[in-house]
């Protein structure tokens, strides 16, 4: 859990994440940010498949490329004039991150060169504010997923760098994020991450309010989008067996090449010796694959204004609605919040004596909080591998998914990662009669 | 897992400390790891330098042994056995535990280090112990409620500092304090939690493997790696100078469990179960209740509707009793006891029935193998590997010991002759593993010659009882009466609609009767027709107990628990089970031969307790001292209550020890019989009727003169 402190914008309270590995290393990225020349703070999930090289990409990058987008004209000349002038740039990001997490690496030269020419393009537009929230997020996106394309067409020097860029671009990664700026609560997604929001009415009822819509088969939109860009001639082979050309769950994400470019231009880039087994690269061509691109990252982007009923937000990958409808996930929340209401002594100032610790521990199991979690996140979790059929929690089970050998655990469960972020209704609203 | 609590006072704070602890305890690794050039070859690579590794090191060095290369990946002594709480218990509840427990008692003083062994205190109901600890206190228990980890092959590093988990560990401090109340004002110094290892049955692992030889395993040690180091070390290492270890260790061969013990969820289960139980009372005849179901007979069900309680071996349920529908049995809990217990009635009525009307007993476990060649290969492995004769007419069965060079049995069993080439062989359940290994091991590599595990394809039915004969020949309209099928014979007929069925007229009882092997699709068909048929006869199902009890007053020897790879044939009166002059040579021969000459040194022994009160005194289960005028000469090796003599039943070796030099003497019958005997039950001496020949009245039927010495498989 990491509490935020002041220098964050006060609708929001505090967040909780965790995240659970099913792969081998972990292909689920998150990210926690806040824009320092902008305000606002962005809440980031983003699973991988076929590697970990694309999620990882795009959890250091995704973040940059909004932060620009967001800036105003003023702010990018500054940010231009310090690259001219070889001097320091102004900080764009804070980044919250939890020492377990898969370490940042800082922007190498190259994606600072791709992002310079990005704010570059956005200066020669003359906007005086910047670009909305909601075309900044759906640019960033975009321009993100075409960098990750151009780079490794373009000739790289760096063999190391080189490397990195095909692996990035052969594999991929969906991704969902939030915007968050006192009430105005963006949503941008394109995959099947999924975002909702916890709502307790007036009465006291707590509601599910969706913030996304999965890109997968099963939506219809997307269909009818995939049948509207494609010849009438691939509608039977556009989606087979519930996947993008009978290969990738998503229909919308970073990366993967092999279902954005020609054929052609695949070969040519992978005919330039790199060496695809050692990089572990999936080089395939799908079936029926006549006319690409077929994968977009363009993202759906929600616009949501924060009532003081709206009391958490929780961003997950897609591992965890494998396990939980969006109400088993409200209702979980719900449950974490009023339990961990009560006080639970705490252990971390150790009882100076046995008697004392004694106490200590009798309380704590007297108030039945016993394996209650402090994260919300990782009480999802838990219940998403430890429920059974009923929705009933049984530790047994809950042992031997956690306890799975790494080869086998990805036939059980998927990687699973969670972000909770909660709402200070005060603030919100005091907003609303402030205004 | 395994929790221990580190306390001390704080004025010790200051000087000795955690740190300095492991420094002491390296002062064993007198090889402390400097990178030094691996030799390409040894003769012994062990692998980990904890107490076992050690101990195996040093017990082979001392027979001679030298080349030995120990492999450790941290330093010496710095796994679980760093952890170990120094703590050396002496009162184990299986024999060989207990010698290997005194031999290490005995070798630790002898080796004059700083052991580290104390004093301790344990609390078996609060599950924990308590020692000094470098002027404060060490204390850890087993809790109620173990979290399993599996360790994946990490390195052991990454795994024996768990985080600790205060919550967890709060039943064992509240004991602690319950216990000790003053000690509530020591300072906490360190909790540890450091993973242990368990195995299914609380025993731990020793011998060869059955696959690769040459490949020895010291491993499992249930937390007694300590008690256990000194002697588990010695076995192992005179098993792999001698070829065999000086005492009986079948209790912990791997080879006591196959790949069916393997599964990771059976594990899971099981050893949550094993762990708290390490500090629970022992009662005999207890079955573990996880991990069951595994192997199971296409009856089960079927017995199961109809009231069986099970046990388990190798994985095998098989019935111990069937609860009649008006009867009710204590809770599990409850049931628990050293006395009498719940089920005397129920299994008299088993009894009763068997011995005056027909019962049936599911006896599938059975190891069962088919050893086939396309010449006379089958005959001439069997005779060298079996010290009875097996070249009798077809369809005879003869029962036979598998012999190991000293005389003793690995295994002990009843061998069908099919035809000339092929034969049918019936070992214990617990028999798959290491007789299939033995077997292989001697085999020619030959590719006429087959072995064949057909332990899954047959279901055995045992018709126990005088009415059985009535029952067989209703179903198989052919004359069962001993003139046309004489005792210790193999016929396959069709039973009701079932062909092939091979039926034998013998039990495992001594009992008249039969075992059908039935090929397992026509398990439920046959079973049906036999209780159909049956009814008139008065026929009921029986289960395990009842057979131990028949097979004991009857003074047949078990496999496994009265017989081992110590115990020779002629030590049990088994004199015409062993064809000596059988015109070849066999495992075992010479020191049958010896032992002939000069006597044997011990004797298998019926005993009929006396003055033993059934309801009230303390049963004998095995494991007893046997008194001989008042001398100590040996111990139980099973027992039963009979029902036909209503007295207690126990069989066990009697040995003659020098009243001077405690040496071993000749044990003659007249040894034997001109003696005063004692069972002593728990320090209570009972006297018992001592007899080396079964009690002839309870043979009731006219029998072929050898049916005396009927089979006696296995049961236990």
């Amino acid at each position: 859990m990491i509490d935020l402190n002041s220098a964050v914008p006060n609708s929001v309270l505090r967040f909780e994440s965790n995240q659970l590995a099913a792969n081998s290393p972990v292909e689920d990225r998150r990210g926690v940010a806040s824009c320092l020349q902008t305000s606002g703070l962005m809440f980031g999930i983003f699973d991988g498949h076929g590697g970990h090289a694309c999620a990882q990409a795009v959890s250091e990058r995704l973040f940059y490329y909004v932060a620009v987008s967001l800036m105003s004209h003023q702010t990018l000349e500054q940010m231009e004039g310090a690259m001219e002038n070889m001097k320091p740039l102004l900080p764009i990001l804070q980044w919250l991150k939890h020492p377990g997490d898969s370490i940042y690496k800082d922007v190498t030269s190259v994606h600072l060169d791709h992002l310079r020419v990005y704010w570059q393009e956005l200066l020669d537009l003359h906007m005086e504010m910047g670009l909305s929230i909601e075309e900044a997020l759906m640019y960033s996106f975009q321009r993100l997923d075409s960098d990750i394309s151009l780079e490794i067409q373009a000739p790289l020097e760096d063999e190391v760098a080189k490397n990195l860029s095909l692996q990035v671009a052969f594999s991929g990664a969906t991704a969902c994020m939030a915007h968050v700026n006192g009430v105005h609560l963006h949503v941008a997604n394109a995959g099947d991450c999924r975002a909702i929001l916890g709502v307790q009415e007036d009465n006291g009822m707590w509601s599910c309010l969706p913030l996304t819509c999965d890109h997968n088969a099963w939506n219809p939109s997307e269909l009818s989008r995939l049948k509207r860009e494609h010849p009438e001639s691939e509608d039977k082979t556009i989606i087979i067996d519930d996947r993008l050309l009978g290969v990738l769950m998503p229909c919308r994400a970073f990366g993967d090449v092999q279902l954005k470019w020609s054929k052609e231009l695949q070969r040519n880039v992978l005919e330039r010796g790199f060496d695809t087994e050692a990089l572990n690269i999936y080089q395939f061509t799908p079936p029926h694959y006549y006319t690409p691109p077929y994968l977009t990252a363009k993202p759906e982007v929600t616009y949501h204004r924060l009532r003081p009923q709206d009391k958490f937000l929780v961003l997950a990958s897609d591992g965890l609605w494998d396990m939980l409808g969006n109400e088993d996930v409200v209702r979980l929340v719900v449950g974490h919040l009023s339990k961990a209401g009560c006080h639970k002594p705490d252990l971390a100032q150790r009882p100076a004596n046995l008697g004392l610790m004694q106490s200590l521990l009798l309380q704590r199991k007297a108030s039945g909080l016993h394996a209650a979690d402090q994260n919300a996140a990782t009480h999802l979790i838990r219940h998403a591998i430890g429920s059974n059929e009923y929705g009933e929690m049984e530790p047994e089970r809950l042992t031997a998914m956690l306890t799975l050998p790494e080869d086998l655990a990805r036939m059980y469960r998927d990687d699973i990662t969670v972000t909770v972020v909660y709402f200070n209704s005060d603030s919100i609203d005091a907003y609303y009669k402030g205004s | 897992m395994f929790y221990r609590l580190l306390s001390v006072a704080r004025r010790q704070r200051t000087s000795p400390g955690w740190q300095n602890w492991s420094s002491m305890r390296s002062n064993m690794s007198t090889a402390e790891a400097q990178s030094i050039a691996l030799p390409a070859q040894a003769q012994v690579v062990i692998c980990g330098g904890g107490i076992m590794g050690t101990s195996v090191a040093y017990h082979l060095s001392k027979m001679g042994w030298t080349d030995i290369v120990l492999l450790e990946q941290g330093r010496l002594a710095a796994g679980s056995t760093r952890f170990c709480a120094g703590i050396l218990s002496t009162a184990r509840h299986l024999t060989i535990e207990q010698k290997m427990a005194d031999y290490s008692n005995k070798l630790y003083h002898q080796l004059e280090q700083e052991t580290g062994i104390q004093t301790a205190i344990v609390d078996a109901d609060g599950r924990i112990y308590i020692r000094n600890w470098q002027g404060g206190i060490l204390s850890g228990g087993f809790e109620k409620n173990p979290k399993p980890i599996f360790t994946e092959g990490k390195n052991q590093l990454e795994i024996q500092n768990l985080q600790e988990d205060w919550d967890h560990f709060e039943p064992l401090l509240s004991s602690l304090l319950r216990r000790m109340p003053e000690l509530e004002t020591l300072e906490i110094m360190k909790l540890v939690n450091c993973p242990e290892t368990f195995t299914p049955d609380m025993r731990c692992i020793m011998g060869e493997s059955p696959v690769v030889q040459g490949y020895f395993v010291l491993a499992g040690m249930n937390s007694a790696g300590l008690s256990f180091g000194g002697g588990a070390g010695k076995y192992l290492a005179e098993w792999m100078v001698h070829g065999y270890p000086s005492e009986n260790i079948w209790d912990l061969d791997l080879k006591r469990f196959g790949a069916l013990q393997s599964s990771r969820t059976f594990l899971r289960h099981r050893v949550m179960e094993v762990m708290p139980l390490i500090y629970d009372l022992k009662v005999p005849r207890w079955d573990f209740q996880t991990g069951r179901q595994l192997r199971t007979s296409p009856l089960y069900d079927r017995l199961d509707a109809q009231g069986a309680r099970w046990m388990e071996k190798h994985g095998f349920e098989r019935p111990k009793y069937f609860v009649p529908p008006d009867k009710d049995l204590l809770a599990l809990e409850q049931s628990k006891t050293f006395y009498k217990p719940d089920w005397f009635d129920i299994v008299e009525a088993e009894v009763k029935c068997c011995k005056e009307a027909v019962c049936v007993i599911d006896m599938s476990s059975f190891t069962k193998f088919e050893i086939t060649s396309t010449g006379d290969q089958a005959l001439e492995i069997l005779q060298y590997l079996f010290s009875n004769d097996l070249d009798v007419p077809v369809g005879h069965i003869v029962h036979t010991g598998m012999l190991n060079e000293g005389g003793g049995y690995e295994n002990d069993c009843s061998i069908a002759r099919l035809n000339k080439r092929s034969f049918f062989m019936i070992s214990p359940t617990d028999q798959q593993v290491h007789c299939w290994a033995w077997l292989k091991k001697h085999m020619p590599k030959d590719n006429n010659l087959l072995l064949e595990d057909v332990t899954w394809k047959y279901t055995a039915l045992n018709l126990i009882g005088p009415r059985a004969v009535d029952v067989l020949s209703e179903l198989s309209y052919a004359p069962m009466t001993p003139d046309h099928f004489p005792t210790l014979f193999c016929k396959e007929m069709s039973v009701g609609y079932a062909n092939g069925i091979r039926v034998m007229s013998m039990t495992h009882t001594g009992e008249p009767g039969f075992m059908l092997y039935i090929p397992i699709e026509y398990a439920l068909h046959v079973y049906n027709e036999v209780m159909n048929v049956g009814q008139k006869y008065g026929i009921r199902n029986a289960g395990y107990y009842a057979l131990r009890s028949l097979r004991i007053e009857k003074f047949f020897a078990f496999w496994g628990q009265d017989l081992n790879t110590l115990t020779t044939p002629l030590e049990c009166g088994r004199e015409s089970w062993v064809k000596l002059e059988k015109g070849m040579d066999f495992i075992g021969r010479e020191a049958l031969l010896q032992q002939k000459q000069n006597g044997v040194y011990k004797r298998f022994t019926m005993f009929i307790l006396d003055d033993h009160d059934t309801d009230l005194d303390l049963w004998p289960w095995w494991g007893e001292p046997i008194f001989r005028n008042g001398q100590y000469v040996g111990k139980t090796t099973s027992s039963a209550y009979s029902y036909t003599l209503e007295r207690h039943v126990c069989l066990g070796f009697v040995h003659n020890f020098s009243e001077d030099s405690g040496e071993e003497q000749v044990v003659t019958a007249d040894f034997i019989n001109r003696g005063e005997y004692e069972i002593d039950i728990a320090g209570h001496r009972f006297q018992a009727k001592a007899k080396l020949y079964p009690v002839t009245s309870l043979f009731a039927h006219k029998r072929r003169k050898d049916d005396v010495e009927l089979s006696d498989l296995h049961g236990k």
